[in-house]
């Protein structure tokens, strides 16, 4: 049992119906938790990991 | 061995820490301490018809950025939340002539019980401290989120994987 926070307050989860997903590129690494009160969206929490990330080179600049 | 044109990997670690100063001046910064760096989101383009974007022209943080508005919603602050920073920036050689300078925040950037109904793909790295200036653009699929938390996980702090890395090579 636990205690989810929800755009109609707090609620118990036992009575929210829950359902998960996931992204997973060559980009990111997302997961998703939804849970629905009667069909209504309620609660959405969204984790992402970054697979790339910008750099700068350097090569270039060195050789002038 | 002969001597090797390079640059020097420790420099590229210094760059991070405003340890150099090629300007013909001082270089006026608000503040000789430790800068804060936080982290703004902004709505996405995609499937629009803007056509301006977040990009390696940004260079400052701003409620609207080259057209793109930053989210808006409960519990989110304008300019996002403060960047945890615990580790100073590293630097590496990899061979005769590569190197990297690296730093990554050492927490995740987190957004705590927020509603953000219109989506967003994109956070933006930012020095509070020195005007705002921007450091990096980021972006992942496009996201809302409801009475929920908002969580972006950073990388392990490597010279191949950190979260701002300079390199050569």
């Amino acid at each position: 049992m636990a205690i989810i926070t929800t755009t109609k307050g707090d609620i118990d989860d036992s009575l929210l119906t829950h359902q998960t997903g996931s992204l997973d590129n060559e980009d990111e690494y997302t997961t998703w938790d939804e849970y629905y009160l009667e069909g209504e969206l309620v609660h959405r929490s969204v984790h992402v990991t970054l697979k790339k990330t910008p750099f700068t080179d350097f090569t270039t600049a060195l050789m002038g | 061995m002969a001597n090797t044109q390079s640059m020097c990997s420790s420099f590229l670690g210094q760059l991070m820490s405003a340890t150099h100063n090629f300007s013909s001046a001082n270089v006026s910064r608000s503040s000789n301490t430790a800068d804060t760096f936080k982290a703004a989101l902004y709505v996405t383009t995609s499937g629009t018809t803007t056509t301006t974007s977040l990009c390696a022209s940004v260079t400052a943080y701003s409620a609207t950025v080259n057209g793109v508005a930053e989210v808006s919603g409960t519990n989110y602050s304008a300019g996002g939340v403060v960047v945890t920073n615990g580790t100073n920036p590293q630097s590496n050689n990899s061979s005769v002539t590569a190197g990297q300078g690296y730093w990554t925040p050492s927490a995740s950037i987190v957004y705590t019980n927020v509603t953000l109904s219109t989506a967003f793909d994109t956070m933006l790295l930012y020095n509070s401290t020195q005007s705002n200036a921007a450091v990096a653009v980021f972006t992942f699929g496009a996201q809302t989120v409801t009475a929920g938390t908002f969580t972006l996980t950073m990388p392990s702090n490597t010279s191949t994987t950190a979260l701002i890395r300079l390199q050569t090579t």
